[in-house]
C-alpha cells in the first residue's frame, strides 16, 4: 500500500444534465500523483480540467454528478461516499486553491475567523491553539506581521496576499493533496514567481502532492514533475513534464505548445491550431480533436485507448509524433 | 463622516421646511372645522366666536407664520376636539403604534429570512414555490382587507384570538405595552402580523434574491472545500453577505411600517397614532394632522440617517472607505 500513488484516478466521468443535453465536462479521465509530486493539468478553457479538481473534492454542482471511474486517496474510493465523509475529507485530507484570490475569502469574515473554522471543522481544539496554527500557516506563506493580519479583513489584503492566505488555509490541516485550480493566473508575475517558489518548497518538504490546474505552459514547466494535458473531457497525453514539452506525442500538446512564443525559434510565426474546442454536448464520434488536427485520416474515427509510448509517457492517439522524435525518445528512455 | 451627517441634516431640514409648507396649506383645502364644533341653535355671533377661539378668523398666511414660530418652540397647536397640545397627544399615542411596528419587524425577520432562505437553497422545490407564490399574495392583497379576513377567521369564526383593542397592558419604564401581558400578546398578534404580512414578502424575496445570487460565489465554495459544515456555510458564511441588504431595506422600510400603521390600526381599533390621525381627520382637527404629518416625517429623515450610518457598520468594506476619505 505505501507505493500507491497519492491519487488514483481511473477512467472518471462526470457530466452535467443539462436541459439542452448532457455536457460530458470530464469522460474518461485517468491519472494519479504521487507523495511530493506536482502534476501540472493543462488544457484550454472547458477541457474539463476544473471539473476533474471539483470531481476528486466531491464538489461537483448540480446538474452535475460523476457518473463513473474511481477516485482513490490513498488506496480510499472517494466515489460514492456519503456526503458526511467527503466532507471530513475535504479541508483536511484534500484541500483546493481556487483562481480568483479576490473572491475566494469571504469578504465580511476576519481572516482569522476564516482560519480558526478551518481548523475546528476538522479537529476538536481549543480557539487559541488553532489561532496559533493559523499563525504559523501565514507565517509558513511568507506573510509578515502575522499578528495584526489575523484580525483583517480580505479587502485589506492585496491580491497576491489573498491568495497566500488561500494557500495558508489550504495547507492549515496538513492534508496529502492540494488542488490548485489556476491560482497564479490573475496575480502579476513578479507574485506569481514568489508564490511559484514558495509552493515548490513547500511540497519538497512536507511530501504533499499538488495538481496544478492552469492553461499556462511555462508556468507549468517551471513548476509541474509531470503534465497531463487535458482536451474535451479526456488526458490525450502525460509524462514528465520536461518531455512532454520538448517532444510531445499528441498532434493537440504539439498545436499548444507551438502556440506559445518561445526564444529558441525568434522570429517564426506563431502557429495556431485551427477550428475551436468542440462543444461537450455535441461530442463528435472517434477522436474528438480530429477536426482540428493536421494528421487525421480514417483511423481517427474510432476513439483512440491512452497508450503508453514509453515507461512514463501516454498519449491517446492513433498517429502520434513518434517517427520525428524517434531519436529523442529513444535518448530519453535510455536514461531512465 | 462628519461632515456627510452635517449635509444630511441640512437636506433633511429642507424636508421638513417643504412639508410643514405643503401640509399646512394642503389641510386648509380640506372643509371648514368651524362647522364640526357649531350646533344647529348657534347665531352668526356664536358662530364667529368659535372661529376666532379656533384662530380661524386671521389670514391663511398669518396662521402658517404662528405655526412656524410656535413649532420652532416645540409646540405644534392645539388639538381642536381635545383642547388639549397636538404633539402631547401624538406622543401620548406613540409607544402603541411602535410597539405595533416593532412587533411587525420582528416577524418580517423571523418569518422572512428563514422562508426566504429556503426558497433560496432549493429553488426548485414546490415548498419554495408555494412560498414564492404567497409572497406575491402577500405584496399584492391590500392591507384592509387582509385584516378584515384576519379577524373574520381567527376572531369571529375559530374564535381562537381577540379582533380590537390592546388588552392589558403594563408599564415598561412608565411607558405601558402590552406584549409582556399573555392578553395583550393575544392582542398584538392579529394587527402585528397584518401590518408585518408586506414586509414579510419583501424579506422573503430579498433573502431569496441574495442566497440565489450569493450560492454560486467562490467564497462559499471555498467554504465547502474547507470542509465546513452546511450549517456553518449557509448561517455565518451566507446569511453574514444577505443581511447587508436586508438590514438596509428594513431600516428604510420601519419608516412606512409606521406609516402603513394607519390602516391597520383602524381595522383592530388599535389605539395608536394611527387611529388618532383618522379620527383626527374625520373631525378635521388640523392640529393633529399637520403635527402627526411632520412627526411622520421627521422619522422618516432621522430613520433614513441612521440607516445610511448603520450600513457602514455592517460592511467592513465601507468603513474602510470611510477611513481613507
Amino acid at each position: 500500500m505505501s507505493n500507491a500513488p497519492t491519487l488514483q484516478v481511473t477512467d472518471l466521468k462526470t457530466h452535467f444534465f443539462t436541459r439542452a443535453g448532457v455536457a460530458k465536462a470530464v469522460d474518461g479521465v485517468t491519472l494519479s500523483v504521487d507523495r511530493g509530486e506536482v502534476l501540472g493539468l493543462v488544457g484550454e478553457s472547458g477541457s474539463g480540467k476544473t471539473v476533474t479538481g471539483f470531481s476528486i473534492l466531491g464538489l461537483v454542482d448540480h446538474p452535475g454528478r460523476i457518473v463513473s471511474g474511481s477516485i482513490r486517496l490513498n488506496g480510499e474510493e472517494l466515489v460514492g461516499k456519503p456526503e458526511a465523509e467527503l466532507r471530513r475529507i475535504r479541508g483536511r485530507k484534500v484541500a483546493m486553491i481556487f483562481q480568483d484570490p479576490m473572491m475566494t475569502l469571504n469578504p465580511v469574515l476576519r481572516v482569522d475567523t476564516q482560519m480558526i473554522e478551518a481548523i475546528r471543522a476538522h479537529e476538536d481544539v481549543s480557539e487559541d491553539a488553532a489561532r496559533q496554527r493559523s499563525r504559523e500557516a501565514l507565517v509558513r506563506v511568507g506573510i509578515p506581521s502575522p499578528d495584526e493580519r489575523l484580525q483583517s479583513y480580505p479587502h485589506q489584503f492585496s491580491g497576491g496576499m489573498r491568495q497566500r492566505v488561500a494557500i495558508a488555509i489550504a495547507l492549515l490541516n496538513e492534508p496529502d493533496l492540494i488542488v490548485a485550480d489556476e491560482p497564479t493566473t490573475a496575480l502579476d508575475v513578479t507574485i506569481q514567481a514568489q508564490i511559484l517558489y514558495e509552493v515548490q518548497k513547500l511540497c519538497a518538504e512536507t511530501g504533499l502532492a499538488m495538481i496544478w490546474i492552469t492553461h499556462d505552459l511555462a508556468v507549468v514547466g517551471g513548476l509541474a514533475d509531470r503534465l497531463a494535458v487535458m482536451y474535451a473531457g479526456r488526458v490525450v497525453e502525460e509524462g514528465p513534464v520536461d518531455r512532454v514539452l520538448d517532444a510531445p506525442l499528441h498532434p493537440y500538446t504539439h498545436g499548444l505548445i507551438g502556440s506559445v512564443p518561445s526564444h529558441n525559434r525568434r522570429g517564426a510565426r506563431l502557429s495556431q491550431i485551427p477550428g475551436m474546442t468542440p462543444s461537450l454536448l455535441h461530442l463528435p464520434e472517434g477522436c474528438s480533436f480530429a477536426a482540428r488536427c493536421p494528421r487525421a485520416d480514417d483511423a481517427c474515427r474510432v476513439m483512440p485507448q491512452l497508450e503508453r509510448f514509453a515507461p512514463s509517457r501516454a498519449a491517446r492517439c492513433h498517429h502520434p509524433f513518434i517517427a520525428e522524435n524517434d531519436g529523442q525518445e529513444i535518448d530519453l528512455t535510455f536514461n531512465e | 463622516m462628519s461632515v456627510f451627517i452635517l449635509r444630511r441634516l441640512m437636506q433633511s431640514a429642507l424636508v421638513m421646511v417643504a412639508m410643514a409648507v405643503i401640509v399646512f396649506f394642503g389641510i386648509h383645502l380640506v372643509g371648514d372645522p368651524v362647522w364640526m364644533f357649531v350646533s344647529p341653535d348657534m347665531d352668526q355671533h356664536d358662530i364667529e366666536e368659535v372661529t376666532r377661539a379656533l384662530g380661524l378668523d386671521r389670514p391663511i398666511w398669518e396662521q402658517f407664520g404662528y405655526f412656524v414660530l410656535s413649532a420652532l418652540q416645540g409646540d405644534l397647536g392645539t388639538s381642536f376636539v381635545f383642547g388639549e397640545p397636538a404633539l402631547g397627544l401624538i406622543i401620548e399615542r406613540m409607544p402603541a403604534t411602535l410597539e405595533l411596528a416593532f412587533t411587525a419587524l420582528l416577524m418580517a425577520v423571523v418569518f422572512g429570512i428563514p422562508l426566504g432562505l429556503y426558497a433560496g437553497l432549493y429553488p426548485d422545490s414546490a415548498v419554495s414555490k408555494s412560498i414564492m407564490a404567497g409572497s406575491i399574495l402577500g405584496f399584492s392583497l391590500p392591507t384592509f382587507w387582509v385584516g378584515i379576513m384576519l379577524i373574520m377567521v381567527f376572531a369571529v369564526i375559530l374564535g381562537w384570538l381577540p379582533s380590537t383593542g390592546r388588552g392589558d397592558t403594563v408599564d415598561l419604564f412608565g411607558v405601558p405595552v402590552s406584549f409582556l401581558t399573555l392578553d395583550g400578546l393575544e392582542h398584538l398578534l392579529l394587527p402585528a402580523f397584518n401590518l408585518a404580512l408586506l414586509k414579510i414578502s419583501l424579506v422573503i424575496r430579498l433573502t431569496r434574491a441574495g442566497t440565489r445570487e450569493a450560492i454560486h460565489m467562490d467564497y462559499i465554495k471555498f467554504a465547502r472545500a474547507k470542509g465546513l459544515s452546511t450549517r456553518r456555510i449557509i448561517g455565518v458564511h451566507l446569511l453574514k453577505n444577505i443581511l447587508i441588504p436586508v438590514v438596509t431595506v428594513l431600516g428604510l422600510e420601519f419608516g412606512s411600517l409606521i406609516a402603513f400603521s394607519v390602516v391597520t390600526e383602524t381595522v383592530f381599533a388599535w389605539p395608536g397614532m394611527g387611529k388618532l390621525l383618522i379620527e383626527a381627520i374625520q373631525q378635521l382637527d388640523r392640529p393633529i394632522i399637520v403635527a402627526y404629518l411632520m412627526m411622520i416625517v421627521f422619522l422618516f429623515v432621522v430613520i433614513n440617517l441612521i440607516v445610511d450610518i448603520l450600513y457602514s457598520i455592517l460592511d467592513p468594506r465601507v468603513r474602510l472607505g470611510d477611513r481613507g476619505a
